[in-house]
Order: structure tokens, then sequence, then C-alpha cells
């Protein structure tokens, strides 16, 4: 527990001094959540209607954008073989690296998703809903990613692949992501599709980190 | 004690070493050389655990190395594993946690006076030259007597005269303690050691 807070507060640290990585993330979310209106019309209806589906996929391809790096550097400068080769368990490594990416990008995805939604003349209900299914949905892509990007770790084109690995694996998440916002402006009640995200949310927690480490192992051998 | 037999690695289906049997007992040294691409590295690895061996086996204190070993054992490798936009005090305080090392600022501080970098302490590691960060990464030596096994890779590169002595004497008090290290290196630097040996790794 004490090692998990000690690379969490290390992670969040790194990412205060270099904030562009950040930024870079959650400035793309915006800015291709913000391309629909203009490429689709400014059709209130139809924009309403498209909300949910598309801060879901800026969403996906945001997480995209900061996976690559989230085991990159660490395995450049052998920060990653120190920690391998440390009393710690791989898997507490793992999910603090984790933990630290959903803190730095999910996370402000989600708290940010209102900010679209509003441009997209979602209602109260909306808004709050698109930004609880990200807060539940947005882990699963840091959970998964991870699996992705250990798999990924000092493959040439390793960015391109890694899409090609997890943007099928998070179409689950945003189909009922989207769905739950979609369930509700079509009246019906949008707790089934949050309970599945919390389903996915569970199964990514233990497949994911296992998935990463076992991947890790394999690229540091 | 750390105890190899039969030890044999390969790299992309290239057999670099086999049949390697060695005993490191309490105050031992066992310096690895060899030529470029011989294993050296690979060898080191395979001692951390990092790296499958293709055969044989590395035990310590008789049992298969695991989790209880790596509370004992202290791996430097090439990469330093220090982190630009962290200071060097931060690098090492991080290290030093990392690797469960009871610690205290004024250890911490000595650690950095012993490497010659005290004054370094506070700048972030991106102004460092090479032979700094180098300094930086090995600084965790002199907080890690309580670990008994230290296996280091080309410890001495990168470095000048002075820092090469500085860690010299820092091997050779660990090894008077009773501590037990592996290092690889081209340079034939002294180091003072009650049972010292090496191993010639075939080209």
């Amino acid at each position: 527990m004490q090692a998990f807070s000690l690379i969490v507060r290390r992670e969040l640290r790194l990412a205060l001094r270099r904030k562009g990585d950040v930024l870079t993330v959650l400035v793309f979310f915006i800015v291709v959540a913000s391309l629909f209106p203009l490429g689709v019309g400014p059709e209130p209806d139809q924009l309403r209607a498209m909300a949910a589906g598309v801060a879901w996929i800026a969403a996906l391809l945001a997480a995209l954008l900061s996976l690559p790096r989230l085991f990159a550097a660490d395995y450049a400068d052998g920060t990653l073989e120190q920690m391998l080769a440390s009393p710690q368990p791989l898997a507490i490594v793992v999910l603090a690296k984790i933990a630290a990416h959903w803190l730095c990008t999910g996370l402000p995805l989600a708290l940010v998703a209102p900010l679209i939604g509003l441009q997209y003349g979602l209602d109260g209900g909306a808004l709050a809903l698109l930004a609880a299914s990200l807060l539940i949905g947005t882990p699963v892509l840091s959970l998964v990613g991870a699996a992705g990007a250990a798999l990924t770790l000092g493959v040439r084109g390793g960015g391109a692949l890694l899409g090609l690995l997890v943007l099928p694996l998070f179409v689950p998440v945003m189909v009922f992501g989207a769905g739950a916002v979609g369930a509700q402006q079509a009246g019906v009640d949008p707790a089934a599709h949050l309970s599945l995200l919390g389903a996915f949310l569970a199964v990514s927690s233990l497949v994911g980190p296992w998935a990463a480490c076992a991947a890790l192992r394999v690229a540091l051998d | 004690m750390l105890q190899t037999t039969a030890l044999a690695c390969e790299r992309g289906g290239l057999r670099l070493f086999s049949g390697l049997d060695f005993t490191l007992g309490a105050g031992s040294l066992l310096r690895v050389r060899g030529a470029n691409g011989s294993g050296k590295t690979t060898l080191l690895r395979t001692l951390a655990g990092l790296t499958r061996p293709s055969a044989g086996s590395v035990r310590w204190r008789g049992d298969p190395i695991g989790e209880e070993y790596r509370k004992e054992m202290l791996f430097l490798g090439h990469a330093a594993a220090i982190k630009d936009e962290l200071t060097v005090l931060e690098n090492l305080q991080f290290a030093v946690r990392i690797s469960c090392l009871t610690f205290s600022d004024s250890k911490i501080n000595d650690a950095l006076q012993q490497l010659g970098i005290a004054r370094l302490a506070d700048l972030p590691a991106r102004y460092l030259s090479q032979g700094q960060r180098k300094r930086a990464a090995l600084a965790r030596l002199a907080l890690a007597a309580e670990l008994p096994l230290w296996l280091l890779d080309e410890p001495f590169a990168a470095l000048d005269d002075e820092a090469i002595a500085r860690v010299s004497a820092l091997c050779a008090a660990h090894l008077a303690a009773g501590g037990m290290l592996v290092l690889t290196s081209h340079q034939d630097v002294p180091i003072a050691a009650p049972h010292a040996r090496a191993i010639e790794l075939p080209a």
C-alpha cells in the first residue's frame, strides 16, 4: 500500500512538472468533440442526440493518445527495470501506474465532459449522467489500455498497433457509456447501462493489471 | 549465498554462455569480464531475476530467487533510472523508498556528499551531465549497506577518476562488512575485497 501511494504521488508530481502531456490530452478531447457540430451542422435536435456518442468517441481517442506514454518513459530510462528488481510486487506498481494515468487523463476528461455537453445543448440530467458514465467508464480505458501499452512496449510503431489492439476492446464501454445518456434522453432508466459499465470495471480491474504484468515481464526479459 | 548451477543464457536465439557455475559467499567480489556482446549484462540481469535463463538456475540461500531475494538485492543496470523532471534528491528518495531501505534526511544528504553531488541536490536531473547522472544513480549504494548482494552493471562507466575512487571505496566497505558484489566492468578498477574472483565470458 505504501508503494502504491509512493508511485502514485511520484507520477502526479511528474505530471505536474510536464503539464503539457496532460493538457495535450485534454485539449485534444475538447477539440475533437467541438469539431463535430462544425462538420455535421448546427441542428439542435441532431446535436443533442449525438452528444454522448461524440463525447465518448473523443474520450476514447484522447485516452489512446495518452496510453503509449504509460510505460514507455519508465521503460526507456530504466525505472521499470528498477521497479521489477525491487521488493515491490509488480501488480502494485502496475496498479499505481494505472491509477495515476486515470487521475491525469480519465478524471479530467469526465470533469470537462459536461462543458462539451453544454455545447450540444444537453439538459442538467443528461450532463450529470454523461459525467457519471465517464467516471465509471474511463478507469476501464486505463485498465485495458495498460495491458495494450505493456504489450506494445518497445515495438516499432507501437502507437498504431496499440490503437488496433485496444480500440475494439473499448467498444462495449463506449456503447453502454453513451447508451446510458441515450436511455435517459429516451425516458428509460439508465441504471442498467451504468451497472453494466460497473461490471466492465470490475472485470477489467482483475484482467487488465494481470495482463499488463505478464506483458511487462516479457518486454523486460 | 548466491549460487548458479549450469547457468546458460541466450539472446534472440544466440547462445551467449552455458554451464556457468559459481558460488558467492560473504565478502566475495565477482568480476564479470568479456568482450562486447559476450553476455555480461544478460548475466547480471539473469542474476537479478529480470531475464530468465535458458538453462540452469540461480539460487539465493539455497532457494530459487523470488520475492524474498529481491528484498536483499540491489541491482543497478546500464540505464540510470533517473527522471529528468525530478531533482537529484527526489530521484534518490524514490529509489531508496522503492527498495524499502531505511533512511533519514541526514543519511540521504550523507549519501549525496559521498558521491560529491550534495550541491546538486535540488537541481532537476535534466541539467546533469552524464557523469553526474551516474553519480546520482550510484548514490543509493551509500544507503544500501543493509542489502547483502549488490549487482552493478558497468558502475564505473562515464565516471571521472575521483568518482571511481569514491564508488570503489563504497564497494570495498560493503565487501569488508560481509556483503557480496557482482560487477561488470571494462576497466580494472582496484577494489579491496576479502575474496575476489573473475569470470571471463567467452566471446
